[in-house]
């Protein structure tokens, strides 16, 4: 290692800082996928437009990142090239984000958990000393706060609703709670780039998520589940057998049509 | 034969500013706070800064070309366009003229944000009929920057800017 090039024993690298934007750039860019599958497809009209256009935020935000990502690791990939035309191994973001959609309860649960870790994230990352990372979360952080305030309105209404809702938003926070540890996991990398003020180190987070969340359960009159499997593995490229289905599906295009434009 | 006088930044403002938002076209880019700066160097080269709504607003590529366009109206084609994220735009930066034509065009104009969390819209006026009885359907609507809303007065709906 070029110890003798380096001023401060924390100065955080090109490749770091890019790998942990392309880490939550992967996390937007999955769950803007899923989101997206909803489109003609929720309970009503209303709430196809409402996560299309939660979808298109978190679209937005993957966009500016996975662009920072690409100009940090100097390789020449932008956006589109770091979108489709990696392989399932190569993405970073965290199982949470690509499950399947599963039913309205599940969808409701899983966003309820990742905006709340999103909004949590986005508030602190907005004091990064790195100072791209912070005018994006800090316009990230407002729209969060629409998408996490959209969920704990519907787990309310289902969770307090009929016994069939309660039930069905019961099973979809079931069926999240075993991959919601993986959001604050800290690794070598976090925990590097937390020193040195760049990063938010996950592990700080999971309280304030879990406080938040589990207010919500209280309100909604639903269990907090104990969490006896933990699934892990995202960040390091490791994904669940529904991850290739939502890259097959998006990837498509532009692996079928190279360089086309529109 | 005199040369004519390169436009004073002024008036290069003034062309970029009159540009319409294509998603709510009574607003221009100047009403809605998007435009941020305009720079004139000494070569004739203009820099125009601008700033997204949302993260994901999908137009902003139409209103780059449409900058773009409206400097060459008036003669300036030595352009680029600068897109920032900080400071993060506001619903606040949207002007009194702009939240007045917001108002006429049908749309409730956004009340002011301040720091707090998720603003909770009390009494939206229905921009039809000035009715405060009115309640929120989605808080999502046509575009990521509006919620749909009724009105139990005149029963028609309408859109709400939402505070951001
Ligand atoms: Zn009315």
């Amino acid at each position: 290692m070029p110890t003798s090039t380096r001023h401060l024993a924390t100065a955080p690298s090109n490749a770091d800082v890019s790998r942990y934007a392309l880490r939550l750039g992967d996390d937007a860019l999955i769950s803007a996928q899923r989101m997206g599958e909803w489109i003609a497809a929720a309970p009503q009209l209303e709430e196809d437009v409402a996560l299309g256009n939660i979808a298109l935020d978190l679209l937005g935000q993957a966009r500016a990142l996975l662009t920072y990502a690409g100009q940090l690791e100097g390789a020449g990939r932008d956006e589109d090239d770091l979108a489709y035309l990696r392989d399932e191994r190569q993405f970073l973001n965290a199982q949470i984000f690509e499950l399947g959609n599963g039913d309205f309860g599940f969808t409701v649960a899983r966003l309820l958990v990742t905006s709340t870790y999103q909004h949590a994230l986005y508030a602190g990352l907005r004091h990064s000393a790195d100072s791209t990372l912070a005018a994006i979360a800090a316009k990230a952080v407002k729209e969060v706060d629409y998408h996490r305030d959209h969920a704990t309105q519907w787990t309310l209404r289902l969770g307090d609703g009929t016994a069939e809702s309660h039930r069905r938003m019961q099973q979809g926070v079931d069926d999240v709670w075993p991959y919601i540890s993986e959001l604050f996991e800290s690794d070598a990398l976090t925990t590097a780039l937390a020193a040195s003020g760049v990063a938010v180190d996950p592990n700080s987070l999971e309280e304030q998520v879990l406080v938040y969340v589990e207010q919500v359960l209280t309100e909604a009159t639903l269990t907090r589940p104990e969490a006896t499997v933990r699934h892990t593995g995202g960040r390091s490229g490791i994904h669940t057998e529904q991850f290739g289905y939502v890259l097959a599906e998006m990837q498509h295009l532009a692996r079928s049509h190279p360089g086309a434009k529109w | 034969m005199s040369q004519i006088a390169p436009p004073r930044p002024a008036a290069l403002w003034q062309a970029v500013a009159s540009v319409l938002d294509p998603e709510v076209p009574v607003l221009t880019i100047e009403d809605l706070g998007i435009l941020r700066d305009l720079h004139l160097d000494e070569s004739g080269h203009v820099e125009v800064v601008i700033t997204p709504t949302y993260s994901g607003c999908p137009a902003m590529d139409a209103i780059t070309a449409d900058v773009v366009e409206a400097l060459a109206a008036v003669g300036c084609h030595d352009v680029s366009v600068r897109l920032v994220l900080a400071p993060a735009w506001t619903t606040d930066w949207i002007s009194e003229v702009g939240r007045r034509k917001l108002q006429t065009y049908g749309i409730a104009p956004p009340s002011h944000r301040g720091d707090g969390p998720v603003p909770v819209a009390l009494s939206v006026r229905c921009p039809q009929c000035g009715s405060a009885d009115t309640r929120e359907l989605s808080r999502f609507g046509s575009t990521a920057c509006k919620s749909l809303w009724s009105c139990r007065s005149c029963l028609e709906p309408f859109d709400h800017f939402k505070a951001l």
